[in-house]
């Protein structure tokens, strides 16, 4: 049938390769300009709340926590409306996450507040028992990069014309007024919160990895 | 077949890779086993402060098991089988064999970078592609060194016909290299602006196109690495353990070229009900089911090439690893598409359903083709027996007692989960917080685990029966012409 192939192997990378290629150009191409559309009212995340998004993956939470919540009634029962494609749209990467061993934080910021997740970070079994998550106690010690989140920010401002500095959307401008605006974000978050430790820290102009995840989860809505 | 005995093979770098696979392949899997314990008791997340979490693990423990067990395996048997198969030695290019070398080295050094940034949590969170920019190119520049290696062998090769093996080795290559680099698409955000980390990076696509090019990614670097090179493992290594004509060349062409046109459609199954275009989700669903046809195809091709020689599965252990994993190839292509249907995947999506059916595709088929081909080429490579037969017995026993257990235990969890997360009372209220879903699932991660470890000590005996045969294996004179000969 195809013997002609087997004998040039030219010809034949090149028959796999188109035969391999046009599967992705014909399911990823056709609406990619509509799946890359904002929902209204769907902002970019502060730089605060990208630090926070970045110890998020930093420990992996994707690998237990999924953000996506399916069409039915069973899961918006549980987490809030279903998920919709706009409201990903400055998502970069996605955290959809393919398994749930925890449950899905889409909408976290709708039911749990600064308190539960500082005590739930520091010892999940206190406030729900059986949890088998970890303990998180070194994102209290460990400081949020605040630099690499505001460095990002601005790479998607410049390069993929993300809305940063707009009307009625999250303010980025130079480093120094960008740090001004990450402080009082901060401070906010540090007040509802027990831990002399970060507090502190936060004294003295740290802010700690608790706090911007606290900011990231809030944010999740 | 005569002219095997003329050409003087070198398997230099394929025994490089022999001994990546096994270490790679005993790493990973006690990382596997460490954290399917920490499921099932959490205290042991917290021995290593950030560092020894599940969250950190895991991403180590697929990625050494896919890029540094799998894929050392898959370069092992290409070293060997393609001089085979294209009748020339490497001897015979003096640039190929230091192409050879430099392949191992890089690659080496890439899998320590893996290792220390997975562990200092520098991931771009995407499923096996977490790898950050610097690291990216590094496994670009080994895969050309990889893909010049291949068609510098096919360009000095004696026999003109590319034997079935070949072709999967080169799709194996040009997939790969077509998903990882448009996956990995991202700008370094250090050199737009001059702050922050300079290996931190941004993805060029941002929420639902970046999850339809990551899942057109990694349900095809399943593809392209758990499934195409395996494929031409088993074409060369069960003809040539058992002695047998492959049954049908032309079944071997169809299978072929249908696994290569149906898989890449394939991704859409990972995203069902959720914000990508219902039609591709659809697609996604139809062509999973369309896809047990190349998949049994090539199975089915292997069978029954032991047609009327089934009693070699009684005499040689070898036979019986390259049948099984034939069988859980057969198992796992047809538990995929039973779960990329759209109504069993409302159930079984997100549950530990989804990482048994992986399981049994990896511990099954992928990693007792491994350990057959390596063993198949051990007494050729290093011109001894293999060191012992019944150790292999009782391995192979082990080894699917663990698999059974792996998948058994993880079906019940998941299908329990899933029924539990949307389970109403009489008032059509949730009936279960989400808590009770996961302490129910107690006893399943345990026996997860154990079957965990028992693949893990089947390995262990493994690469002792290797070492062994490598070291201390009693030396044959002429390279056997079938059956691998083993002491008992």
């Amino acid at each position: 049938m195809f013997h002609w192939l087997e004998k040039n192997p030219f010809f034949f990378a090149v028959a796999v390769f188109v035969v391999i290629a046009y599967a992705g150009i014909i399911t990823i191409l056709p609406d990619f300009m509509n799946s890359a559309r904002p929902v209204v009212g769907t902002k970019p995340y502060t730089v605060l709340e990208l630090a926070g998004r970045h110890v998020y993956i930093k420990d992996s939470c994707n690998a237990c926590h999924s953000q996506l919540i399916r069409p039915f009634k069973s899961e918006t029962d549980r987490y809030g409306m279903y998920s919709l494609s706009g409201e990903y749209a400055y998502d970069r990467p996605f955290l959809w996450g393919s398994k749930r061993t925890g449950p899905d934080l889409m909408r976290v910021g709708n039911y749990r507040t600064t308190d539960w997740h500082e005590n739930h970070m520091l010892n999940p079994k206190s406030l729900v028992p059986g949890s088998i998550m970890p303990k998180y106690g070194h994102m209290f010690s460990n400081v949020a990069d605040i630099e690499t989140a505001y460095a990002e920010a601005l790479t998607v401002k410049k390069v993929f014309n993300v809305p940063y500095d707009e009307i009625d959307m999250p303010k980025l401008g130079t480093f120094e007024e960008s740090s001004k605006i990450v402080l009082a974000e901060a401070k906010m978050i540090v007040d509802d919160m027990k831990s002399p430790e970060v507090k502190a820290a936060f004294a003295r102009g740290e802010i700690k990895e608790i706090v911007a995840i606290i900011a990231y989860m809030n944010s999740l809505k | 077949m005569q002219s095997s005995k003329i050409i003087n093979y070198d398997y230099s770098v394929a025994k490089l890779f022999a001994i990546a696979t096994i270490v790679f392949g005993i790493v990973g899997m006690v990382v596997g086993v460490w954290i399917a314990f920490q499921m099932a008791y959490p205290e042991l997340n917290n021995l290593a402060n950030e560092y020894g979490t599940f969250g950190r693990l895991r991403p180590l423990h697929t990625n050494i098991a896919i890029f540094g067990f799998i894929l050392s395996g898959v370069w092992a048997t290409w070293y060997y089988i393609g001089q085979r198969v294209l009748k020339v030695s490497m001897i015979e290019s003096p640039f190929l064999m230091i192409l050879g070398k430099i392949h191992f080295w890089l690659y080496l050094v890439g899998v320590v970078g893996v290792v220390v940034s997975l562990f200092m949590g520098i991931t771009s969170s995407k499923e096996y592609a977490e790898f950050e920019w610097p690291i990216d190119i590094a496994i670009v520049v080994v895969w050309v060194i990889w893909g010049i290696g291949i068609f510098g062998l096919i360009g000095i090769r004696r026999e003109k016909i590319l034997y079935i093996s070949v072709w999967y080795y080169i799709a194996t290559f040009l997939g790969v290299a077509m998903l990882y680099l448009f996956n990995n698409m991202a700008v370094p955000t250090y050199f737009v602006t001059g702050f922050g980390d300079w290996w931190h990076s941004v993805s060029m696509y941002a929420g639902t196109n970046d999850a339809m090019v990551q899942w057109w990614y990694g349900h095809n670097a399943v593809a392209f690495i758990f499934t195409v090179p395996i494929i031409a493992m088993i074409y060369y290594f069960l003809p040539k353990e058992s002695g047998q004509p492959i049954f049908s060349y032309k079944l071997s062409i169809l299978s072929f070229w249908g696994l290569m046109f149906v898989y890449l459609w394939a991704g859409g199954h990972h995203l069902l009900y959720s914000t990508v275009p219902d039609w591709v989700q659809t697609m996604g669903s139809i062509f999973s089911i369309v896809l047990i046809l190349p998949s049994w195809g090539s199975a089915i091709n292997m069978l029954l090439t032991m047609k009327g020689e089934w009693q070699q599965l009684k005499d040689n252990p070898l036979i019986k690893f390259m049948v099984l994993a034939s069988t859980f190839y057969m198992f796992s292509t047809i538990e995929g598409p039973i779960q990329a249907i759209k109504s069993v995947n409302a159930l079984a999506h997100f549950t530990d359903w989804i990482p048994g059916h992986v399981h049994d595709g990896t511990l099954g088929w992928v990693g007792f083709m491994i350990i057959a081909s390596l063993l198949h080429m051990a007494p050729r490579m290093f011109k001894r027996e293999i060191y012992s037969k019944k150790l292999l017995e009782s391995q192979f026993w082990i080894q699917t007692t663990g698999i059974v257990l792996y998948f058994s235990s993880m079906w019940i969890a998941g299908l329990t989960q899933g029924m539990m997360w949307r389970a109403t009372d009489q008032y059509g209220n949730l009936a279960y917080s989400f808590i009770d879903t996961v302490n129910v699932l107690h006893p399943y991660y345990t026996i997860r685990g154990v079957g965990g470890l028992l693949y893990l000590i089947g390995f262990c005996m493994f690469a002792y029966n290797f070492y062994k045969t490598m070291t201390v294996g009693k030396e044959i004179e002429e390279e056997p012409h079938s059956t691998s000969p083993m002491a008992a």
